[in-house]
């Protein structure tokens, strides 16, 4: 495999919630190894995207492929496209009757069919992994947001996923505990892994992004490096947000 | 203190007034009370001449009468089998509330427990005379029969609550079905159809325990109703918790029993606790079907007419039984809430 096969092909992908139509088809392929960062107003439809790519949202028409595995009706499918890949969600969603280290074996322990003895070590080597294994033993209830998301964080790596999938990670974040969790995502970013990461911290994207695209009303408008697309950017949607997003 | 006095009871003239006429009922109640209960009171005695001569309470009358409201129908020389079982019962219930203990370990033993109960009320082994269903009674009864229904019931409600939030829309169907069907009858109904009917239904010479159908009745009963209580909590986990469990690639199976489960029975601890309660007192509706439990062993044993005046002192009595054990419950449930939701805040 070398670094530029894709592991993610989105064509023609639409999904509609009712009478809205969140993408009106939507093509989008991801190399392995590749960071991409998301962007786009509110109601653009790249949540929408990124939770279509593990089937938390199933689309309406159009074709996903993951991994070489065809996302459709079949069950096995769904759940070997979700073992290969982990999502962080804005609102952390741990699971708040189980400690910070029962979080992170769950999934190894019963998707993975891992010895608990070997899950607890790999937990806690992702627990270091984002600074929190001193809280290993508490619930998620004791700890401060920006705590909670990076335990999410190593949730998610625990099951060694292809693909990670971040849902606007630092959005419910009280200001001063959005460095402590991108610090991490900076962190893994520079260590070759897939990533998409729907955000608005341009920061981030110009720091670790290999690519940004730019989404709005259920379209990509523009794709490209982070160095032309905030530089140059071509259409006239995208300067707006640019500027709206960036001033303020 | 008279700061204190002031905002807790005379704090507007309605208080005032409230204040008052409680003070007033109780001085007039109060030497009433005691005078009935303890003063005036017979404590001890075999002859009910002594009780109708005297001004007070004929607390003598559960003296006398206890065996048979503990035991109803019960052999007589055979009681001591039916207190080893409530005791076995109420040493388990003991247990189960230690935290410490909570393992497989403590489900086996209470599998034991309810088995060894179970076979001292039926005999009929190493000397112990055999007795039919048909003659238990009195607290042994209402004890098994609602530990039946608690065990049987519980998971049957989750089940039936899972269905109706099924996918599938014969499960669905079927669960919404049953809980509104059995929910749209009164229990006395159930108990009544299931004593006399289902053995109209059976194949001749099939006859089963009239004690077990009503056993059945009752597990069908509660599981209608606690379903719907459970399906309250299933609601109340966020769509979160689903995505997240989801997105880890975890089975149907491993996300309802290790994650929306466990969130969904602590929400419904209160609610669940009140469908308990209310189970363990429907056991006293075994009487319209022929069973003795603990309230128609007192009703049989007031059939004395040499004691049938003490009712009231044989009612409170049974009442006072009712009490404690409900009350211990409802307590349990609340420290239970509480050492639960500690370090957790959801």
């Amino acid at each position: 495999m070398t670094a530029s096969d894709p592991i993610v092909r989105i064509d023609g992908v639409v999904k509609r919630f009712g009478a809205f139509e969140a993408l009106k088809g939507v093509d989008l392929t991801i190399r392995r190894g590749e960071r991409v960062v998301v962007c786009g107003p509110s109601g653009s439809g790249k949540s929408t995207l990124i939770r279509c790519i593990n089937r938390l949202e199933e689309a309406d028409g159009g074709r996903i492929v993951v991994d070489g595995i065809e996302l459709g009706d079949d069950v096995r499918a769904i759940r070997a496209v979700r073992r290969r890949t982990a999502m962080v969600f804005q609102s952390f969603n741990l699971f708040p009757h189980l400690t910070v280290l029962e979080n992170l074996t769950f999934a190894p322990v019963s998707v993975l069919g891992m010895p608990r003895a070997e899950a607890e070590a790999r937990a806690m080597k992702y627990l270091e992994l984002v600074h929190i294994a001193e809280h290993a033993l508490a619930y998620p209830g004791r700890l401060s947001g920006g705590q909670q998301q990076r335990v999410a964080i190593a949730r998610a790596l625990a099951i060694e996923p292809e693909i990670l999938l971040f849902d606007e990670p630092t959005s419910a974040l009280d200001p001063e505990m959005i460095k402590e969790v991108l610090d991490v995502i900076v962190d893994l970013a520079r260590q070759e892994r897939t990533m998409i990461v729907v955000t608005h911290e341009m920061g981030f994207a110009r720091a670790v992004a290999d690519r940004v695209i730019f989404m709005d009303a259920g379209r990509i408008v523009e794709e490209g490096p982070p160095a032309t697309f905030f530089a140059n950017p071509r259409h006239e949607r995208t300067r707006l947000f640019l500027s709206q997003i960036l001033e303020h | 203190m008279a700061a204190w006095l002031k905002r807790n009871f005379f704090s507007s003239p309605l208080s005032t007034a409230l204040t008052v006429a409680l003070v007033a009922l109780a001085v007039w109640l109060g030497p009433r009370l005691v005078d009935w209960a303890l003063v005036g009171a017979v404590f001890r005695t075999a002859d009910p001449e002594d009780c109708r001569k005297a001004t007070g309470a004929c607390w003598a009358v559960i003296a006398e009468k206890h065996r048979v409201m503990l035991f109803g129908t019960y052999p007589y020389d055979q009681h001591w089998r039916g207190l080893v079982a409530v005791a076995l019962i109420f040493a388990m219930m003991l247990a189960s509330t230690v935290r410490a203990f909570w393992s497989w370990r403590l489900l086996l033993a209470w599998v034991a427990a309810m088995a060894a109960a179970l076979a001292l009320q039926f005999g009929g082994f190493l000397g112990l005379p055999h007795v039919p269903t048909t003659r238990w009674g009195g607290l042994p009864l209402t004890m098994l029969l609602f530990l039946g229904t608690v065990a049987g019931g519980v998971p049957l409600a989750i089940v039936l609550a899972l269905g109706r939030r099924s996918d599938l829309p014969a499960i669905r169907m079927l669960s919404i079905g049953y809980i509104e069907t059995i929910r749209g009858v009164p229990l006395v109904n159930v108990l009544f159809m299931a004593s006399l009917m289902i053995p109209l239904f059976l194949p001749e010479g099939v006859n089963f325990d009239k004690l077990l159908r009503a056993q059945v009745g009752m597990i069908l009963f509660f599981a209608a109703y606690a379903a719907e209580v459970v399906r309250g909590g299933l609601q109340a986990v966020p769509r979160g918790q689903y995505e997240a469990a989801d997105s880890l690639g975890a089975s149907t199976w491993d996300r309802t029993v290790r994650i929306v489960l466990p969130q969904a029975l602590r929400i419904v601890i209160p609610p669940l606790v009140n469908d308990i309660i209310r189970a363990f007192k429907n056991t006293s509706l075994l009487l319209i079907i022929g069973l003795f439990d603990v309230l128609g062993g007192t009703m049989a044993a007031l059939e004395d007419p040499n004691w049938s005046r003490f009712y009231a002192e044989a009612y409170l009595f049974v009442a006072a039984i009712y009490f404690v054990v409900c009350f211990s419950m409802s307590q349990y449930s609340q420290r239970l809430e509480t050492s639960l939701a500690r370090g957790r805040n959801f």
